[in-house]
């Protein structure tokens, strides 16, 4: 079957990629990387952890704007770039914020590391989970549990069941632990508060914080 | 009610309606919007209706409860036409005296009129009251007239003609063309030419479409939404029928909060009415056209007053905004195309559709065709509800419609937008107002809302307030808004208690482009506009807080002293009965003076001193 194409521009270069695909996936095709947090294949793209953004014009001149690279479809003619200067400066204020609500949470630090975080302007607190809703995902679309979804609004939002209480959908699969980025070990560097340890970059300190290449590690077999 | 089946039905009922009319007497019209009912305006009404019963002269007056008229401070508002005389802060007991002295003798109540705050002189009419003289009521200007609830009084005035000749004399292509070159466009806030989204939407493929009013109205001090649909609401269904027609969608759907009871109810009973008349349902007018509409009833969010949102809350699912590459009209509500307008835009449909695209595109500027409403409050004279035309200069609504400073304290801000909006500084008031020039300062059009500040409002408080506002409102989806608001709320704060530092103004900064830049929809995109627009134009008042640990306005607690000045003061012990925390001491006739450890900063003390011997720094 042949495939449709259309031709878009990421980073400068030229790509014919598939009608219909997302930017993420177009630019991962070609190997071009755009970090993620809320993204995982398989489960229907989110949006909402903003950290796939990139800097899209639709037709290579005149404005651009941003938008989430996982949410968004290639069109024919469009010019991307995932590494613009604007986008730098998103990514890693929104890395900042993330790691900051929730330092412990080893895909928070790590993406934080990734982005040349040093230190955080703002204070930290201690949440285990960070919204990213994939447990949400991972029980409605692969597991058929709908056992789970997001209550309250703003900063009392939360990832619960229905009237927290378990319901019987729940098969107690696990899907939801399996996928949480909260219940990986957390890294064990940081010593003071405001403190990034940034050793997933460093190879030598390597083994206590980042056992080799775990889901959302960026270390330094797997660079920007 | 009768069943109209063509056009020409429609006009005969009209006739009808307009001769029963003419034999009448007087009519009054007591205001019963949301803020007249506040006002006690349901007493009001329900003691003429007493009144006139008791006097079984039912023949020669008509009691009309009315929707909004605008000039809400004012209320309860009666007027009395033929002779158009305005009264202004109706009380039950005033009620007989209107009767016997101003209905059956014709004479005028001076105390019940409106004073003229320039040259106190009472005024008499409607149209020379300088709140209304500068105005021009297209849409709003229904609600005076008719009685929401009556279906006859808005086929009285020529409603529903605009009905008839889009689908008897009007294709579809025509219409959306007519549309298009009137220039309308939204009037949410966005201001997207509403034309060009009828037609994307009409070509978007699809058997059904959807038709959504949006009735969300959450701007904290703008309420025009809710005082058109409670006040004419068959002025926006009307303008949905049309809109449908041109569409070509089947069913639609009014979304109002349920803050809102009179506008659902008001709405309810207009569908009722438009149905049972057969200018809703099966075969409207007999011309074969078919559209429904119902109620939709939202929780009260504010985010839900955007789109893709509204449209998740109608489907029964969180009210939370998706990725909105794929528009709606080419998938909106379960899927299909669907096409969203404002109430204000919606009511001004029909007008267009009557009067035709060059009249209306003859009011406004070159890319701002046509009225605006605006809900003016904050320090000034006269507030309300405005309608004025594109294109008018601040000035003009502030200091003409509004009546200028209330306080003695000059005015130094406005704030357009509502919270998304921006501070705009007194000295650019001479900026017309329309869609691209209020965004070319930093702010924008918005829903209207426009909050006059004077001197004694602080500007990092204002940027507190909404950024706050907006924290309780974020869905929290995307982290940007969720956890980008609260740090900016967070920073504000400390600002405002005196714990800032040099980082805190440029960091805010960052954050505020980051948020702007980076958000998932609307509210995240906007919410940063008044912390950036305050920061643009009144970095002077942050800088204050930040470094000299001062609030020019003396608004925020932490930073000002109250003191006691010695030569002033004449020792009548005023404020030592009013301080709740007993922190002022002195005997009588001798100096008082504030003790600073104790002192709350509650102000009651500078609010009983007669001498205005307390200072605050």
């Amino acid at each position: 079957m042949e495939r449709k194409t259309v031709n878009v521009t990421i980073d400068g270069r030229s790509l014919d990629v598939e009608e219909g695909s997302t930017i993420l996936l177009a630019a991962r095709e070609f190997g071009i990387h755009i970090p993620t947090l809320c993204y995982l294949e398989h489960l229907s793209p989110y949006g909402g952890c903003r950290i796939c953004v990139v800097e899209i014009s639709n037709n290579g001149g005149g404005r651009t704007y941003i938008d989430t690279s996982c949410t968004h479809e290639v069109r024919e003619g469009m010019v991307i770039q995932t590494g613009s200067p604007r986008i730098i400066r998103a990514r890693k204020m929104l890395a900042e914020l993330l790691v900051a609500s929730a330092p412990n949470v080893k895909v928070a630090q790590d993406i934080a590391a990734r982005m040349g975080l040093v230190k955080v302007r703002f204070p930290f607190e201690d949440n285990r989970c960070i919204l990213c809703g994939l447990c949400i995902r991972m029980c409605y679309e692969q597991m058929d549990g709908k056992a789970l979804g997001f209550v309250g609004r703003g900063m009392g939002r939360k990832v619960s069941m229905p009237f927290e209480v378990r319901p019987d959908t729940c098969r107690l699969c696990r899907g939801c632990d399996y996928v949480c980025p909260g219940v990986i070990v957390p890294c064990q560097g940081i010593k003071d508060p405001g403190e990034l340890c940034g050793r997933c970059v460093r190879i030598e300190d390597m083994p206590t914080c980042c056992p080799m290449g775990t889901f959302g590690c960026f270390c330094e077999k797997n660079p920007l | 009610m009768r069943k109209i089946k063509s056009g020409c039905d429609l006009e005969k009922w009209r006739e009808d309606i307009l001769s029963k009319q003419k034999q009448n007497g007087v009519v009054i019209s007591v205001c019963g919007g949301t803020g007249c009912h506040a006002y006690g305006c349901k007493k009001v009404k329900d003691e003429f209706a007493k009144t006139i019963r008791k006097k079984r002269n039912d023949q020669t007056i008509h009691l009309k409860f009315t929707g909004c008229r605008g000039f809400c401070e004012r209320g309860p508002i009666v007027t009395i036409q033929p002779q158009g005389i305005f009264y202004q802060k109706v009380q039950e007991k005033d009620v007989p005296l209107i009767l016997s002295e101003t209905v059956e003798k014709g004479k005028i109540l001076d105390h019940l009129l409106y004073e003229d705050l320039m040259t106190k002189q009472s005024v008499t009419s409607e149209k020379d009251i300088p709140f209304y003289k500068a105005q021009c009521r297209l849409v709003m200007g229904n609600n005076g007239l008719i009685e929401p609830t009556k279906i006859e009084d808005y086929i009285g005035i020529g409603g529903y003609q605009a009905l008839a000749k889009a689908l008897f004399q009007m294709k579809p292509d025509q219409i959306i063309e007519e549309i298009k070159s009137s220039g309308l466009r939204g009037r949410g806030g966005a201001g997207f030419p509403t034309g060009r989204k009828w037609e994307d939407c009409r070509k978007a493929p699809g058997e059904v479409k959807y038709i959504i009013c949006n009735c969300d109205e959450g701007d904290p001090g703008a309420y025009m939404d809710r005082s058109l649909l409670e006040g004419s609401p068959h002025s926006v269904l009307e303008g949905m029928i049309i809109g449908a027609f041109a569409i070509g969608g089947s069913h639609g759907y009014i979304y109002v909060r349920h803050e809102y009871p009179l506008a659902c109810k008001n709405a309810e009973k207009a569908i009722i009415q438009a149905g049972k008349a057969g200018l809703l349902g099966n075969n409207i007018l007999g011309s074969g056209f078919s559209f429904d509409v119902e109620v939709a009833k939202g929780g009260g969010a504010f985010v839900c007053g955007e789109s893709t949102a509204l449209v998740a809350s109608i489907e029964g699912r969180i009210g939370e905004p998706r990725s909105k590459q794929v528009h709606m009209v080419e998938q909106g509500l379960w899927g299909k195309p669907t096409n969203l307008n404002n109430v204000e835009t919606w009511s001004n449909v029909p007008l267009i559709i009557n009067k035709g695209s060059p009249w209306f595109s003859s009011i406004g500027t070159e890319k701002s065709k046509g009225t605006k409403i605006f809900s003016l409050v904050g320090k000034v004279k006269n507030t309300g509800l405005v309608e004025v035309p594109m294109g008018i200069t601040l000035k003009e609504i502030i200091f003409d419609i509004g009546g200028g400073q209330r306080d003695g304290k000059p005015i130094k801000a406005v704030q357009t937008g509502g919270p998304s909006g921006g501070c705009i500084p007194a000295s650019l008031f001479d900026l017309p107002v329309d869609f691209d020039s209020l965004t070319k300062v930093g702010s924008m059009m918005g829903s209207g809302g426009m909050i006059v500040m004077d001197e004694g409002t602080c500007m990092v408080d204002v940027a507190k307030y909404f950024v706050h506002f907006l924290q309780e409102e974020s869905c929290g989806k995307c982290l940007p808004c969720r956890e980008g608001l609260k740090r900016m709320g967070e920073i504000l704060d400390r600002i405002t208690e005196g714990k800032g530092d040099a980082g805190s103004l440029s960091l805010l900064e960052e954050l505020g482009e980051v948020v702007a830049d980076t958000s998932l929809c609307g509210l995240g995109k906007t919410a940063p506009n008044p912390v950036l627009s305050a920061l643009r134009y009144f970095r002077s008042e942050f800088e204050a807080h930040v470094y000299q640990k001062k609030c020019p306005a003396a608004v925020c607690t932490p930073l000002i002293q109250y003191s006691i000045s010695e030569t002033d003061c004449t020792g009548c012990g005023a404020c030592k009965k009013v301080c709740p925390t007993q922190a002022i001491q002195g005997d009588k006739k001798q100096s008082h003076r504030i003790l600073e450890d104790l002192c709350s900063k509650c102000g009651s003390c500078k609010d009983v001193c007669k001498a205005n011997a307390v200072m605050v720094q």
